[in-house]
Order: structure tokens, then sequence, then C-alpha cells
């Protein structure tokens, strides 16, 4: 039995079996599986090595043709290993032996030799090192690719425990059985903790060594409300966390009967709440937890999700499935916002210095117009299906605005001479998530129909913090000052002009934040599904002068310790059941 | 079963690298016989002769004295084709 401490990112209690995720890049723990699986592991190692030969194989004879047979030899080396009896044969014996996992067994025996490589005294026999770990994360990566694999058709419930999940690992996840996370890294913004309040279901991260103390088939219990994961329970404490998940569920039954009651103030202000999403389905469990719309739809999956990237009719496929599930309610689709995360850096040809201030988002979609237009084409398409809404990201000066818009309405014009019908005020709108869209407000808001406040990116450029970095991740708070006063600007330019303004940030599901976002005038708030009725209860319990008065009251304050220590109070006031 | 050895020495100058110990466990596993390399001087020790990865971790520079030793049906022809491999210097000199 183990309990570790992490950060609580997504609320639930779950208690199951564990599929433990290794990562090639990073050391893998010893980690054990059971007598009567050892011999299903000596299979993944010959399945891994076979794989591994046939890539290696196929590497050398392309670089063979490209750059000749000298060059092509260097990969001889890599398959006379892979093909070398001995070590085969060292690494079945560890397996066989100490039932380890494949990816142990290679890992041990591969850095055994790693490390009599470094110890000779020849330069380029030593130098073979590096062709020893390259063999040796072949090999990891196959093995890894045969797990995710199974994550994607599983025939029982499982929970996930791995270093980080990656956007293309999350993708292909079957949703059905994997019921939680518990991650070494990540913060209360990675994209973990994201995907995990996406499907509902419990996630705690940086947990530090959470992958090296659990083994595949070990039975987990992952409490995302205290942040905790306990390693093979014992009696009482399943007990214990059984009745816990017994009174969660009560308690979400209760708030689940706010969900026909409306997002209106004591005193009659009506307050619009909608659903974040990646998938279209997950718009059925959206509506079913009080959404009125879709306040930002994430196309990023699209990508991600396939080996190909999405063609016109995949994003016009994806695009109709959510309009049909959400029957005449609007759709804010957020145009592709890719960039600054390992998948395009792994893509590129050459990783960016500095990826989040690169090229990503809609800089990525200007520099590749035929990509944006299919994308654009395809939500012209589906336009007279439903309400639909195009949003542009990471928007941050007009000049960028206007190309996006440019190139929509080339799009438009192509529609016309092809005689394909479209809704031709289709409305546009722009993510305000730089700080110099935020102090343009007045002027953006002359060329839009609606303004949405991503606040993690915002926060995350206004503070001058790498969210998902433990060292200065407490740095990033919503709650700052210099933040807040953006937020109140972008809304009160948004009121002035008669442009609609909306939070689809993290913030805008944290209750914490309900009373203050109200008080500044927010009338429209996009978040993660299972948010909204925590949401929605502060909403029925305040009125609109009293959420001005504790807006006027945070404004005047000048750290964020105070902000946040004074939310806390006024918000455990009128919800004490649920703060 | 028959058992061969010879000893011979390293004169290729980069030494037993990747690529001639990979031509030398190529030809040795055309051979159904056991074989053995072993290597004397200061730091004596034995590969496989049928393992790339033992047989560079000898570290065999130029000017190592070797052993090689086979056991089996085919071991002296293999150990003669073995030899000859180090008399051409695995082709890569003039």
């Amino acid at each position: 039995m183990e309990i570790k401490k992490g950060i609580g990112v997504s609320p639930g209690v779950v208690i199951s079996t564990a599929v433990v995720l290794d990562a090639e890049d990073l050391l893998i723990p010893p980690r054990q599986v059971a007598s009567d699986n050892i011999s299903q592991e000596v299979d993944r190692l010959e399945q891994a090595l076979t794989d591994s030969v046939a890539e290696l194989a196929e590497l050398r004879n392309s670089v063979t043709t490209q750059h000749g047979a000298k060059i092509g030899g260097i990969f001889d080396f890599h398959l006379g290993v892979l093909r070398d009896k001995s070590i085969v044969g060292q690494i079945t014996g560890e397996i066989k032996k100490n039932a380890s996992t494949a990816e142990y067994a290679v890992s041990v025996i591969m850095r055994r030799y790693a490390a009599a490589f470094t110890q000779m005294t020849d330069p380029y026999l030593a130098a073979r090192v590096k062709d020893v770990r390259d063999i040796e994360r072949r090999v990891l990566h196959n093995l890894i690719g045969q797990r995710q694999e199974e994550l994607t058709h599983l025939t029982r419930d499982v929970v996930i425990i791995a270093h980080d999940m990656l956007p293309s690992q999350t993708a292909a996840l079957d949703r059905m059985h994997v019921r939680g996370f518990a991650t070494d890294a990540g913060g209360r913004t990675s994209h973990t903790a994201i995907v995990a309040r996406a499907m509902g279901i419990p996630a705690v991260v940086g947990l530090g060594d959470i992958t090296a103390e659990v083994n595949s088939g070990d039975s987990v219990i992952i409490d995302g409300n205290r942040g905790v994961v306990i390693v093979s329970p014992d009696a009482e404490q399943l007990e214990e966390h059984r009745e816990f998940e017994r009174k969660l569920v009560r308690l979400g039954a209760d708030l689940k009967s706010l969900r026909e009651l409306p997002a209106e103030t004591k005193d009659g202000h009506q307050i619009s709440l909608q659903a974040n999403i990646e998938f279209a389905e997950e718009i059925d469990d959206a509506l079913s937890n009080g959404a009125g719309g879709i306040g930002l739809y994430r196309t990023e999956f699209l990508y991600l999700a396939g080996d190909h990237e999405p063609t016109e009719e995949d994003h016009f496929n994806a695009y109709s499935e959510a309009l049909r599930r959400l029957g005449g309610r609007p759709l804010v689709i957020r145009t592709l916002d890719l960039g600054a995360d390992k998948y395009t850096q792994a893509k590129a040809m050459q990783p960016e210095r500095n990826p989040f201030l690169g090229d990503r988002s809609i800089r990525m979609c200007l520099h590749d117009i035929p990509m944006f237009k299919r994308q654009l084409r395809a939500i012209m398409r589906v336009s007279r299906m439903g309400d639909v809404r195009i949003m542009f990201p990471l928007i941050s000066t007009l000049m960028e605005l206007r190309q996006a818009r440019m190139v929509l309405r080339d799009v438009q014009e192509e529609l016309e001479d092809e005689q394909i019908d479209f809704r031709q005020n289709i409305p546009v709108g722009m993510m305000v998530e730089v700080p110099s869209a935020a102090i343009m407000a007045s002027q953006f808001a002359r060329e839009v129909n609606f303004f949405s406040i991503g606040t993690n990116d915002l926060v995350q450029y206004t503070l001058a913090v790498d969210r998902t970095n433990e060292k200065v991740a407490g740095l990033f708070c919503p709650g700052h000052p210099a933040v807040l006063q953006l937020i109140r600007d972008v809304i009160r330019a948004g009121a002035r002009n008669n442009v609609s303004v909306s939070v689809c940030g993290e913030m805008a599901g944290e209750p914490l934040y309900t009373l203050l976002l109200l008080g500044l005038g927010l009338n429209i708030f996009s978040m993660n599904g299972p948010d909204i009725p925590e949401v929605k209860k502060v909403i029925r319990s305040t009125t609109l002068e009293h959420a001005r008065q504790v807006a006027r009251r945070v404004m005047s304050f000048d750290s964020e310790r105070q902000v946040m220590h004074f939310l806390r109070e006024e918000t455990r006031k009128i919800i004490p059941d649920v703060f | 079963m028959p058992n061969v050895s010879k000893d011979i020495v390293v004169s290729n100058k980069l030494g037993l690298h990747a690529r001639p110990a990979m031509q030398f466990v190529d030809l040795a596993n055309q051979f159904t016989s056991q074989i053995k390399v072993f290597k004397g001087g200061d730091e004596p020790c034995e590969a496989d002769g049928k393992s790339v990865m033992q047989m560079i971790i000898l570290a065999a520079t130029e000017a190592t004295p070797l052993r090689i030793e086979a056991n089996g049906d085919d071991a002296e022809m293999a150990v003669q084709r073995l030899c000859e491999l180090f008399d051409s210097k695995f082709g890569e000199e003039d």
C-alpha cells in the first residue's frame, strides 16, 4: 500500500485496475507482471523486435537509395543487435527470471551494454553508446505503441498511469473504459487535466514518480477531489473510498437537479452557460449538465486523432454530427489552434526555440492557407444546418484578423461560384488571449461579432508563466490584478460596441471566480460540462448587485493573494456545502 | 566433436568496430559450430562470436591479440574463414 499526493485536477473518485504507459525517453522503472502473464510479455518482446527490424530494414533501404550504401550501412549494426541471439536471450531471461515487463527487461539489458560502452577508452567505440540508446528507444517505442493500441479497444474498466498524456495518446483512448488518470507531470491546466474534465473522470497530476510505484494490473484508487492516489489499497481504505464515491454520486445528483432550472440570479438577471468540447460525442453529456450551447468547440483532435491531416469531409462530418446533437443551440467552432505542442514540434523540420511565441494557432493557419481553407469551407457548408459561429484563436494584431477574414471571404466566394448554399452573415468572433488584443479590445470590437476570453493563454502571456513548468506553475493565477484589469476592459469594450463577450478559459468553470466575473458584467460563461451545475448554483444563490460589490472590492486589491482570499470567503458564504 | 582454435592479432587500423564486427558475426552465424573469441592482454575477456554486441564490447583495437575458437562439426572451416577475414583487414585498408 502506498499513498501519493499530487494535484487533483478533475473531481471524482475511482477504484480500478491500472494500466501503466511508459515513456521511451525516460528511465523505465523496475516493473513486474503477474506470473501467468510472463509468456505474454515474451510475445510482446518478440513482436516489438520484429516490428523494429522491419522499420530498420525499411530505413536502411531508403537511406541507401538516397545517400548510398555507406550511410545506409550504419543501420546494419542496429539490425545486427536486434537479431543478436545472445542479447535477445538475455532480455527474455530477465522477463522469465524476474517477471519483469518487456519494457523494463529491454531497458535494463540495453543500459548494461550502454554502460560498458561509456567505459571504453577508444573514442570511436565509446561513441557507439548512442547507437545502443537509439536501439533501446526504438524497441521501447514499439512496446509502448502496443500498450497504447490496447487502450483503444479495452474490454474492462482501467485507469491510466503515465508520465504525461500526449494529445495524440488521449485522442485514441477507448472513452468507455478509461475511468481515470494519474500522471507524474502536469499542472491544473495541463492537457491531461483538460481531457479528464471533459470526459468527467477523476485525475490527479504532478505526482512526481507515480509511474515508478505502480505496475499494470495493480489496484488503484484515484481521488480527484483530494488529489490523492492510493496504490494497492487495504480493505479499510477501499471501504472509506467507496463511501466517499457514494457521497459524490449523491452530491452530483443534487447538482443535476439544477439542470432544468435557469441560470438566473436572485434578482432575475439571466446568464448563458455553455460548454467547451473536443468531440461531438460530448454534447449529450454537456446538455444533460445544463449547457445552453457550445461556446468552444476545439477542433485540434481532428488533426491529432487520425494518421492523416483531416480532409474537408472529415471536418464536415464532425461539424454536422455536432449540429445534429445540438438541435438548434449555438455552436462556436474555433479554427485550428495547434502549435507549441509536442505534436507539431515533433513534426517540424526544426523545433522552434520558443514555441509559445512562435508559429502557432492562427499564425500557423495563415502560413498554410490550403489547410486553413479546408476547415473554413467545411464550416461554411454546415452553416445552414444550425446556429454556427466561427472563432479565430490567438489573434494578436488587427492585420491577422483582417487576413483571416479575407481567407474566409475567399472561401465564401468559391462556394458561391460552386453554387453551394451557406449563411452569408455567419457570426465571426475572436479569442482574446494575447494581452495586445485585450488592450486593443475597443478597436477589435469594430471588426468582430463576439469576443471570447481565453484565460489560460491570457494569464500565461500576461504573467509570463509556463503553466506546465512545475517550478513556476505557482505563479500562474487568473486572479492576478493585471489579468483582472484586462478582463474587465475587454468586457467593457464589448458592452460599449454591442459585441457579446464570453469567457471560455478554465476560469469560467471555477465557482471561485463566478461572483467576480458576474460582477464585472460577464453574461456568457463557457466551461467543461461537469462544471456547469456548480457555477449555476453560485449564480442562483446571489444577486447581480451583490456580485458587483464583490467585483468592485476585488478590483481595489493589489495582490492575487488578497483577491483569492476574499473570493474564497465570499463564495463560501453563499454555497457552504460545495466549498 | 572437433575443437579448433587459432591465435591472431588485429591488424586493421580502427580495430573491431561496428562494421567489421558485423562482418565477423554474419560469417560466424553461417556455421553450426559454437564460436568464441578470447582477448588476451591486460584485460582478458571472452565473447560469443555470434553476438555483435559482445564482439564490439571486446574493444579489440589494433594490435590486440585474439584467440578464435570453434567447437562443432564445421569448426575447422569456421576458424579458417574467420581468420581470413582478419587477414583481409575486413576490406577497409589498401
